[in-house]
């Protein structure tokens, strides 16, 4: 099958510096792939190319759809409403009746009706995650891109979130590729990890993973691919 | 998720108790009046200060000025006394001479600023978001910016000659640089996750300018132009003194002219009136949905 995300050989360089180099990576329709690598690897520079909001320095990107990103915090618009931001990402033409049905579906599906009216900064640090969720998903794109959306959550926060996103793509499959620095995320999360390397950053090893999930963090297998990822990233 | 939005704190620690619910561990809560949580403040315990306090300064003042006239603390036709001051005022008032002054000062000040607002906007937003527009006009908006409106009045009455179109010249030279330099400064801050979002959305440049950027700047640019509104205010007093016929400026010259000290000050407390008005409308701007956002994070 042609993959809907394909990089060959992609490198991309700030001026001066090179962040990625020689990156191959292909992603298939409706897997979720995580990458995770150190801080400052250009994992987000990675998720920005593959949103097509850079362009590669070298190589080529194949898109095969179309994609929305979801960032760590701040992406939502502060100036609207829940309801206006989920309703902002939806398709361009989309008619107001079938706007008005799709927004109030997603506010139910993310528990988020009962804050509809209410501002962005009113909001949790989670359920303003959720919004950016509901407005990404609302858009029905075939790509979710995911930038370390949980990383500014507490602990329990983090972990409720995981599970909803995990129920909410179960129901709405989608392609998904999840950049994060949390080694147990990715394991939580993922079709397959790719871990990435030193910046300039390219594939360091690839783990696919089968274990059904939810994923506890003691259920089977889940401690072992922890392991082989600290392994594989210097910290045995 | 189930957000309690009720914060509670231990009734422990401040000793008090208003019939207080009890938790399930026995500890006992109340709910934090609202003077707690925005700081105890004092005024927003007692929100009647608020009034109370300036018109007790007031008061004061009025006192003092009354006290020093009455002991001849002041060369004759010098300083005029409070009574004089509210007869002349009473009389202007009536007269309507006092609010055919004021509606042609608010008038210029209303032309002026809304023309350099109109102006003003579309540059700064431009110079914000293109490097190479902020680097070839930012060093001549901070050139024009430095040179007093009143340097401009030789040449406004040269070429406006007398008549409002001077003192509007004058009020728009006075708050367009200003009003450049805030939309520019707020719209080159705005975040970049938004241009990321835009180019998801695949909105134009044009749904760019509008339906991002601006309202991502509506809230430093209503606090710019509230300070722009109050130099405007100042300015057309100035600038009335030298170029017109009529206006608050025009009537303290005249006054003088006239040896009218009360009616100097008549002028001076309605300048500073609407002046007030003027800023506590601006405020007001603050408070709609649109702009708040900015001021509540």
């Amino acid at each position: 099958m042609t993959p809907i995300l394909e990089l060959s050989g992609v490198g991309f360089d700030y001026p001066g510096v090179p962040v990625i180099d020689g990156l191959d990576l292909a992603v298939a329709a409706g897997e979720l792939v995580v990458c995770v690598g150190p801080s400052g690897c250009g994992k987000s520079t990675l998720l920005a190319l593959l949103g097509g909001h850079l362009a590669p320095t070298r190589g080529t990107i194949a898109r095969r759809g179309q994609s929305r990103t979801i960032y760590q915090d701040g992406g939502l618009f502060p100036w609207l409403t829940v309801r206006e931001n989920i309703a902002r990402g939806l398709p361009r033409g989309t008619a107001r009746a079938e706007a008005d049905r799709k927004v109030a579906d997603w506010l139910a599906i993310t528990r988020l009706a009962e804050f509809a009216a209410a501002y962005p900064h009113q909001l949790s640090g989670g359920m303003r995650q959720r919004v950016e969720l509901a407005r990404a998903l609302a858009a029905e794109t075939d790509i979710l891109l995911c930038d370390e959306p949980f990383s500014a959550l507490d602990y329990q926060a983090r972990a409720r979130m995981r599970r909803e996103l995990v129920a909410t793509l179960a129901d709405r499959p989608r392609t998904v590729v999840f950049v994060t620095h949390d080694i147990e995320e990715a394991v939580q999360l993922g079709d397959r990890v790719v871990v990435l390397g030193e910046r300039p950053t390219r594939v360091q090893r690839i783990l696919p993973l089968a274990m059904p999930r939810p994923r506890s963090p003691a259920a089977p297998g889940v401690p072992e691919a922890e392991q082989a990822i600290l392994e594989e990233v210097g910290l045995p | 998720m189930a957000i309690s939005r009720t914060p509670w704190v231990d009734n422990r620690r401040s000793g008090r108790a208003s019939a207080p619910p009890r938790g399930a561990s026995g500890v006992v809560f109340r709910q934090p009046s609202r003077a707690e949580l925005c700081g105890s403040r004092a005024t927003e315990r007692r929100p009647w200060l608020r009034f109370a306090l300036p018109l007790l300064i007031g008061l004061a003042v009025l006192a003092a000025w009354w006290s020093a006239c009455a002991a001849g603390a002041f060369p004759a036709g010098t300083v005029p006394a409070p009574g004089e001051v509210a007869v002349a005022f009473v009389q202007e008032l009536g007269s309507g001479r006092l609010v055919v002054h004021a509606v042609a000062s608010l008038y210029r000040v209303a032309w002026g600023f809304v023309g350099a607002v109109l102006a003003a906007v579309p540059l700064g937003l431009v110079i914000g978001r293109s490097a190479m527009t902020r680097a070839a006009l930012l060093p001549w908006i901070n050139f024009f910016r430095s040179l007093s409106p009143i340097a401009w009045v030789p040449f406004a009455i040269v070429w406006f000659g007398l008549g409002d179109p001077p003192a509007i010249f004058i009020i728009f030279l006075a708050t367009f640089f200003q009003i450049v330099l805030a939309t520019a400064a707020a719209a080159a801050a705005v975040p970049r996750v938004y241009d990321r979002v835009a180019l998801d959305l695949e909105l134009t440049a044009r749904e760019v300018l509008f339906q991002i950027t601006f309202p991502a700047i509506l809230p430093q640019l209503v606090t710019a132009l509230r300070v722009a509104i109050g130099v405007a205010w100042m300015v057309v007093v100035a600038a009335e003194m030298i170029a017109r016929e009529s206006g608050l400026g025009y009537l303290i010259l005249d006054a003088r002219s006239g040896l009218r000290m009360d009616l100097v000050v008549v002028a001076m407390i309605t300048i500073g009136a609407i002046g007030i008005g003027l800023d506590v409308l601006f405020a007001r701007l603050a408070r709609l949905d649109r702009v708040r956002w900015g001021f509540e994070r």
